[in-house]
């Protein structure tokens, strides 16, 4: 592949396999128009590159291709999805067959889907790709990443670095006859360290990347920084004492404490839950469901970060949809099933993993919007809590709504001052109720690193959050310490 | 057939001066139905290839994969994967297994069933079909769904070497799964129950599966927090089974080599309570777990991890082996960045207490029927994470829990592991029976 190819997906995909926007049409006209309420083709080519530093060297290398098409067809409820590997005329005109089978058994109930409303955005379009980029340079930059990770503490027992790139090349064709493709960089660097001292061990790890150019980690020396955060927080976790137990005031630090936000209300609010009635925030747009401090928004059109995307899966530009406005639901995140079942409209938020998957709806980059107090304030207003920092990962229950994230670091608070570091710890909570709980908002708005990936039904997407400085009046905190 | 083509893309990789190379190739066909409400809802076709292969150039190595199985394709993913090997730093430990160990013949461990996957899709969500509505007819309170699922899947794997070594088996696997959810007074809750098997005939019944996924719903509603104590907890099969997961993961090579494990140097000391047995077993014939052999052609076994709570054996490829001096126990998988690896049928030996006494030996305590997060510190063995279930009270299960978590560390845990019950199923790739941990900080209000 060379990089004149990746510019024009419509070219890419008629170079390299014979599918053009025509045929695509074609295929979908001869065996879907007029007997389904919408239909389309997804074709994807993506590249995998991945570096992996270990022990001082790098001795694993591995590079993935794959490539497929996936067709869609649907009627009222009703979705039939095939996909195939080997992109041909044929290939496609029998996965039409098996899609269409099953929508043929419904009846077309609604006016068919709208076309695809308005031009794509141009958030990513970069002069080099970071798979693109000498394998040279990545190597180079894994070693310095080691050195300087070992150098932050003589207690650095083990440095474990990767880089791994992508680019992803699809063109979508819908039954309207709506075509448009996208090219998709993406990359990240992460750092997973070991400390040890007396025979205790901790881990540390921390990364980030996006839509970006491999330049990125060289940036205000960004790769430093990832490497001295990731032995900072394994060493400073070898003298953790173990985390409280119980329902206290938490506050939680800028940037990817946001995974609140993802599990506590995003999830909650795709639209595909709230069509079945089966999440906890089904029939409630305009209530209240935060405190009156709190806006949240999904934006997926944030230039060259993780989350965002020019077109969504389903070739429905991104945008920006606010979740919750001053405490009151104002949205659902939909993709084109759901919001053409529920009367409303598409949010540019249809996703899927690859190909092999049919499109759901799914969170881009979700966030709260910054308040009006200083961090410092937030911190001394609480006499005895819990601040956390950073966070592993998390997971919601959708129809009783009870989420929980686990903090990777986090510190007791005694009378307004940062105390001990505590272990690790879940945290949990329900999310119609969780943020009403919400008394503080700083004015320190910070996106995350660029590391997040959010399964939904076995798939995978990469996804960013963000949060202020906030403080949660009450939350459990799931520690030993009774 | 598969096996060839992957013998004639090792072949090309020599050609091109790699000293030696293997390769997985993975051709699998896979149809989902799901319906909701009594309706069909999404129905999935799927047709996929995955060739795998590592490519040696002296002691340095590199991975590559495709799903694109052209000839002009394969002879691009060689090339790369031959340069990649080239830039990667030569290390001692890499290399395939000794030729001598690869599988001799090549058992047939009856893990196919052609003969089950011959429905139409209407039969097949007609099976879908009668799990959701036994769930939904099985209570007042059941009053919405998530839907239910049939699928099957079709599969058949090769593994060569460029020694000549080559072998391919097929495997077939079925499941159903039904989500009903339950409400009363504006408290919703959702459940689920499945089963999976290697024969379609192994199902358990669709009407079966729904009425159990919806009282495990119900059983949920009018849930509550508790007051922040220390207790026992029991932890039913399911969610026991994810403890013995989290125990193999720490029992892994590359986390042990990394150093990354609350396991390392603990190999022959006690690890658990005395009651513990924990068998790894890829022979067994029809299970979901078995393979004839692991990803690099050597012949799966059964290994004692923990026997009577010391720990026996780690979960070995060759690589992560040699690295800790020790020889291959016949774990290794393929994944997309080359070798990693993976429990075969893991399972918890019983005890002799039926679920309902180990329930009765508590006074005051916690069972366990949903766990959600991933507070698990591989690490250290640190656990804390979100649960539900019942509260029990003097020996009976008395009302629903939710939004609390329960913690402790791992090695703790299986120490202070008080009772095992005697309800094993092999019904998935890692089972448990009902197991009991002597304490545990439920956290809550």
């Amino acid at each position: 592949m060379t990089d004149s190819a990746l510019v024009r997906p419509e070219h890419f995909f008629s170079d390299r396999f014979n599918v053009t926007p025509s045929l695509m049409e074609t295929v979908l006209g001869g065996a879907l128009k007029g007997r389904v309420d919408d239909a389309d083709i997804y074709l994807e080519y993506r590249i995998n590159e991945e570096l992996v530093l270990e022990e001082g060297s790098v001795k694993k290398a591995s590079r993935h291709v794959s490539q497929g098409a996936g067709v869609r067809a649907q009627a009222g409820t009703r979705t039939g999805y095939a996909h195939t590997d080997d992109i041909s005329l044929k290939n496609l005109e029998e996965a039409a067959r098996q899609a269409r089978a099953i929508a043929d058994r419904a009846t077309a109930t609604t006016a068919l889907a709208t076309q695809g409303a308005g031009r794509p955005h141009d958030l990513y379009t970069l002069e080099e790709p970071p798979i693109l980029t000498d394998l040279a340079r990545k190597l180079e930059l894994l070693r310095k990443v080691d050195a300087a990770a070992r150098a932050a503490d003589p207690r650095i027992k083990q440095v474990i670095a990767s880089v791994a790139s992508e680019e992803v090349v699809t063109l979508i064709a819908t039954v309207t006859g709506w075509t448009v493709g996208d090219v998709r960089p993406l990359t990240r660097l992460n750092v997973t360290t070991i400390a040890e001292e007396n025979g205790k061990r901790e881990i540390g790890t921390y990364g980030g990347g996006g839509r970006v150019p491999f330049d990125f980690f060289l940036a205000d020396e960004r790769w430093k920084r990832f490497a001295t955060e990731s032995a900072r927080q394994a060493t400073l976790k070898l003298t953790a004492v173990d985390a409280p137990a119980g329902t206290m005031t938490v506050v939680l630090g800028p940037g990817w404490p946001g995974i609140l936000l993802h599990e506590a209300i995003g999830h909650g609010l795709e639209g595909d839950f709230n069509r079945k009635g089966v999440s906890a925030f089904a029939g409630r747009i305009g209530q209240q469901v935060a405190s009156e401090l709190v806006t949240v928004v999904d934006d997926g059109t944030i230039p060259n970060r993780r989350g965002s995307l020019n077109v969504d899966d389903e070739g429905t530009p991104t945008g920006r949809t606010v979740l919750i406005e001053n405490g009151v639901l104002r949205g659902y995140l939909q993709d084109k099933l759901n919001s053409r079942l529920m009367g409303m409209a598409p949010t540019g938020n249809g996703r899927r993993e690859s190909y092999a998957h049919p499109p759901l709806p799914r969170m881009t980059n979700t966030f709260m919007l910054a308040g009006q107090d200083d961090p410092a304030d937030v911190l001394k207003s609480v006499k005895h809590g819990l601040y956390a920092v950073a966070f592993g990962g998390g997971q919601v229950d959708i129809t009783s709504g009870k989420f929980v994230f686990s903090a990777s670091e986090a510190y007791l608070i005694e009378d307004g001052r940062i105390g001990a570091p505590v272990k690790g710890a879940t945290l949990i909570g329900n999310g119609p109720d969780a943020l009403t709980r919400v008394s503080m908002v700083g004015g320190d708005l910070k996106l995350d690193e660029g590391i997040g990936t959010c399964g939904k039904d076995g798939q995978s997407v990469p996804v960013g959050v963000g949060l202020p400085t906030i403080r949660i009046d009450a939350m459990t905190v799931g520690g030993t310490a009774v | 057939m598969s096996a060839d083509l992957l013998v004639s893309v090792l072949k090309r990789a020599v050609a091109r001066g790699a000293t030696a190379a293997d390769g997985f190739l993975i051709e699998e066909k896979h149809f989902s139905g799901m319906v909701r409400l009594g309706q069909v809802d999404t129905v999935s076709h799927a047709d996929d290839r995955r060739l795998s292969l590592r490519v040696f150039v002296g002691q340095a190595s590199a991975a590559a994969s495709t799903s694109d199985l052209s000839r002009d394709s394969l002879e691009h993913v060689v090339d790369e994967a031959t340069a990649l090997a080239r830039i990667t730093a030569p290390d001692q430990f890499a290399g395939l297994p000794d030729p001598g160990a690869l599988i001799e013949g090549l058992p047939d461990l009856d893990l196919s069933d052609p003969g089950g996957h011959d429905l139409s899709p209407e039969e097949k969500l007609a099976l879908a079909q009668r799990a959701e509505a036994a769930a939904l007819a099985e209570h007042a309170e059941i009053t919405n769904s998530e839907g239910a699922e049939f699928f099957d899947r079709q599969a058949r794997y090769a593994y060569a070497t460029s020694h000549g070594f080559a072998r391919e088996y097929a495997t077939s696997s079925f499941g159903i799964t039904a989500s009903p959810v339950a409400s009363r007074n504006g408290d919703m809750q959702r459940d689920s129950w499945y089963s999976t098997a290697r024969k379609r005939a192994r199902l358990e019944d669709p009407e079966t599966i729904g009425r159990t996924a919806a009282r495990r719903a119900v059983r949920r509603l009018g849930g509550r927090k508790v007051k922040t104590t220390e207790v026992p907890v029991v932890f039913d099969p399911e969610n026991a089974a994810s403890l013995l997961r989290a125990l193999a993961g720490a029992a892994s090579g590359p986390s042990l080599y990394r150093r990354a494990s609350f396991l390392l140097d603990r190999l022959g000391t006690r690890v658990a309570a005395p009651s513990v047995t924990l068998i790894d077993d890829g022979t067994l014939p029809g299970a979901l777990g078995s393979r004839p052999f692991d990803g690099e052609g050597l012949a799966t076994r059964r290994t004692a991890l923990v026997q009577d709570g010391v720990l026996q054996s780690y979960l070995l490829d060759t690589y992560s082996a040699r690295k800790l001096g020790m020889t291959s126990t016949h774990h290794a998988v393929r994944d997309g960045s080359g070798v990693s690896v993976s429990t075969t049928n893991l399972m918890l030996q019983p005890g002799t207490a039926s679920p309902r006494e180990l329930i009765a030996s508590v006074k005051n305590g916690f069972y366990v029927t949903e766990l959600i997060g991933f507070g698990v510190n591989g690490v250290t063995g640190d656990y804390s994470r979100g649960a539900a279930g019942l509260w029990i009270e003097n020996g009976e299960l008395a009302y629903p829990v939710e939004e609390v978590t329960v913690a402790g560390n791992l090695l703790a845990m299986f120490a202070a592991v008080e009772g095992i019950g005697n309800d094993l199923v092999l019904r998935d790739r890692t089972v448990s029976p009902t197991l009991l941990i002597g304490r545990m900080v439920v956290a809550g209000n």
